[in-house]
């Protein structure tokens, strides 16, 4: 399959995954002509972006986790800047499931991106309801159930924390879904043991897993001496939390070497995608560095693209989890 | 008609590399001149830039938004692109210290503008601070459009006036007020605005400053026909429309509070949209 883009300063770019250099990924049964994909959140449903390089040219875009229901998340200041990095307190404002779906998705499948759609809810309930209307949608290539948002009321539900809810929340979201739609569970890096979360999800269904989530983390503002989120807490991202992100795809493509990793956390270069890649991602979304650079994911993609190359692979496939290889150096 | 706003995010905005044409100090700012090119043929006022600062080892990730004072053509400089900085933070100070000849990256133009009346009105341009830098740009052309501009600048001290010589040729009277009374009248800004509506001698307010003088000129005008269109000032990460934290809760047309981005929505509102009174809050869900 032929990917053809632009990079940020006009150059035409054309790969043909057929010849010489294969840099599709699959995550369950989807295929993706590129690994590299938005992260939810960090590019709300894609119009933003569309104006700085067309949707089709990356591997995906993962919409902003939707709830069942409008909210208007957490009040301001919603972001603090930190060394290498930023907390946001968004609390995952949006237009509510069917809004959304019936504008956003239709518009995406229009731009020809391949749609992920990210799901949040408060309940297990929540998420089954999210599950049998985002079922009902076509042209959607999977579904993400983000259930490790830190910015919710009560620490108590993020689902990601408990390996039982974690398990309960997949369980009843494959039940509606059936066995078309590939399942990424998005886990938190807070936990203890993130292996042992991430084989419960597995076992209940889950196809792929999205880590990593934001860091919990505070900002206390030396001025008002208060802390600065009017949320409070919020998740800190960016560079500052890549080894963070590179250890926890590590630990978990080790303890479960077949199961595909969308892996995320601070990722500014090719560079950096490479290194969660070697560390056992299929595919690597970029988030912050959007942010910073809205060329952020084409310039990544054309970085990791000459990055594998140029070490001597064949196919992206081929180098990921390499860092775990036995052989002696 | 919601459609529409949506597909035209960010139409017009160019990530890009500008040069520092000059960095000038004027008073407690910087006054830079940046070489844009075709650009300023986008650039409306109100709108803003998001500039990429520290450099590519800087652990500053975040890009800072800027509004744009005015920009120009010439034959010399081609499209120029004028801002007014004040050396505060971290990102700002990296952009006041940068050189002429400096290639900085840029996203613009970004956000809403100030709306232009199609027939010539009284218009009352009220700075705080250097809020006043996209105001004089505004005033080339409301003049240029036959309106009546009055300019109201307003500051805690005379040294946080921004008002050059070349900006008060473009206004029919300018007026500045200083709360420690070291410039112009002791006193706040807002104080004579009430009168002036009261006389019937304003149709539109622009205003542009910090959010307690926006939110003191939108209660003055609460009951009249006086527009009020502000740039409001909110915490930005991204300056594009993607990170949502530079929200404020604005009453729509339905008459239903929703937050919305600064950045999109905004700079330039209506001020008697925003629910100043829930700026820090969080409005209820109406389903």
């Amino acid at each position: 399959m032929a990917l053809s883009w632009t990079d940020s300063a006009g150059a035409a770019m054309t790969l043909n995954n057929t010849e010489n250099f294969d840099f599709s990924t699959t995550l369950g049964n989807a295929y993706f002509a590129s690994p590299i994909f938005t992260a939810s959140g960090c590019a709300s449903s894609g119009k933003e972006l569309a104006q700085f390089f067309p949707l089709s040219q990356i591997g995906a875009v993962v919409t902003k986790s939707v709830m069942n229901k409008p909210r208007h998340g957490r009040p301001t200041p919603r972001m603090a800047e930190t060394p290498s990095g930023m907390l946001n307190s968004i609390g995952l404002q949006g237009p509510g499931i069917d809004a959304f779906l019936a504008n956003d998705v239709p518009w995406l499948v229009e731009e020809k991106a391949r749609v992920i759609v990210s799901i949040a809810g408060e309940t297990i309930e929540e998420y089954a309801t999210l599950a049998r209307k985002v079922r009902s949608v076509s042209g959607i290539s999977a579904l993400e159930v983000n259930i490790s948002c830190p910015n919710v009321e009560n620490r108590g539900l993020v689902f990601a924390c408990d390996p039982e809810a974690s398990r309960r929340v997949i369980d009843g979201v494959r039940r509606i879904i059936g066995g078309d739609l590939p399942i990424i569970a998005k886990l938190s890096p807070d936990v203890t043991d993130l292996p042992s979360i991430a084989a419960g999800v597995v076992e209940s269904g889950a196809d792929a897993l999205a880590l990593i989530n934001t860091v919990l983390g505070m900002v206390i503002n030396v001025d008002s001496m208060r802390p600065h989120l009017g949320g409070k807490t919020g998740g800190l991202s960016g560079p500052a939390i890549r080894p963070v992100a590179v250890r926890a795809i590590y630990q978990v493509h080790q303890a479960l070497p077949n199961v595909p990793i969308l892996g995320m956390g601070g990722v500014t270069t090719g560079r950096d995608a490479f290194e969660l890649i070697l560390a056992g991602a299929s595919g690597v979304s970029v988030g912050t560095a959007s942010f910073g650079n809205p060329h952020a994911l084409i310039d990544i993609q054309n970085q990791l693209h000459q990055i594998l190359i140029d070490k001597g692979f064949k196919s992206l496939k081929s180098a990921i989890g390499y860092a775990h290889r036995t052989d002696v150096p | 008609m919601v459609e529409e706003v949506m597909t035209t995010i960010n139409r017009g905005a160019t990530h890009t590399f500008a040069t520092v044409l000059s960095n000038k100090r004027v008073g407690q700012y910087h006054q830079i001149l940046l070489g844009v090119g075709d650009l300023v043929k986008a650039c409306k006022p109100g709108n803003f830039v998001a500039i990429k600062v520290g450099g590519d080892s800087s652990r500053m990730i975040l890009r800072r938004a800027f509004a744009i004072s005015r920009v120009a053509e010439s034959t010399s400089f081609g499209g120029t692109m004028e801002l007014i900085a004040a050396p505060h933070g971290s990102g700002s100070q990296w952009l006041c210290s940068q050189p002429e000849g400096s290639e900085i990256d840029i996203v613009a133009p970004l956000g809403t503008a100030f709306g232009i009346p199609t027939s010539p009105v009284n218009a009352l341009l009220v700075g705080g601070g250097y809020g006043s830098a996209p105001l004089f740009g505004l005033a080339e052309v409301l003049k240029s459009r036959g309106c009546k501009v009055d300019m109201l600048l307003g500051a805690s001290t005379g040294a946080k006036i921004y008002a050059p010589m070349e900006g008060k040729r473009s206004v029919n009277s300018l007026k500045i007020y200083t709360e420690d009374g070291t410039m112009g009248q002791t006193g706040r800004v807002t104080e004579p605005i009430v009168d002036l509506i009261k006389a019937g001698s304003v149709d539109v307010i622009y205003s542009c400053g910090p959010m307690g003088m926006l939110s003191a000129i939108s209660k003055l005008t609460e009951g009249s026909d006086v527009v009020h269109q502000c740039a409001v000032e909110e915490a930005m990460a991204c300056g594009i429309g993607i990170c949502m934290t530079c929200v404020l809760p604005v009453k729509g047309s339905d008459g239903q509070v929703s937050m919305l981005r600064s950045c999109i929505d905004g700079p330039v509102m209506d001020g008697a949209d925003v629910q100043w009174h829930l700026v820090g809050q969080t409005p209820q869900v109406q389903q």
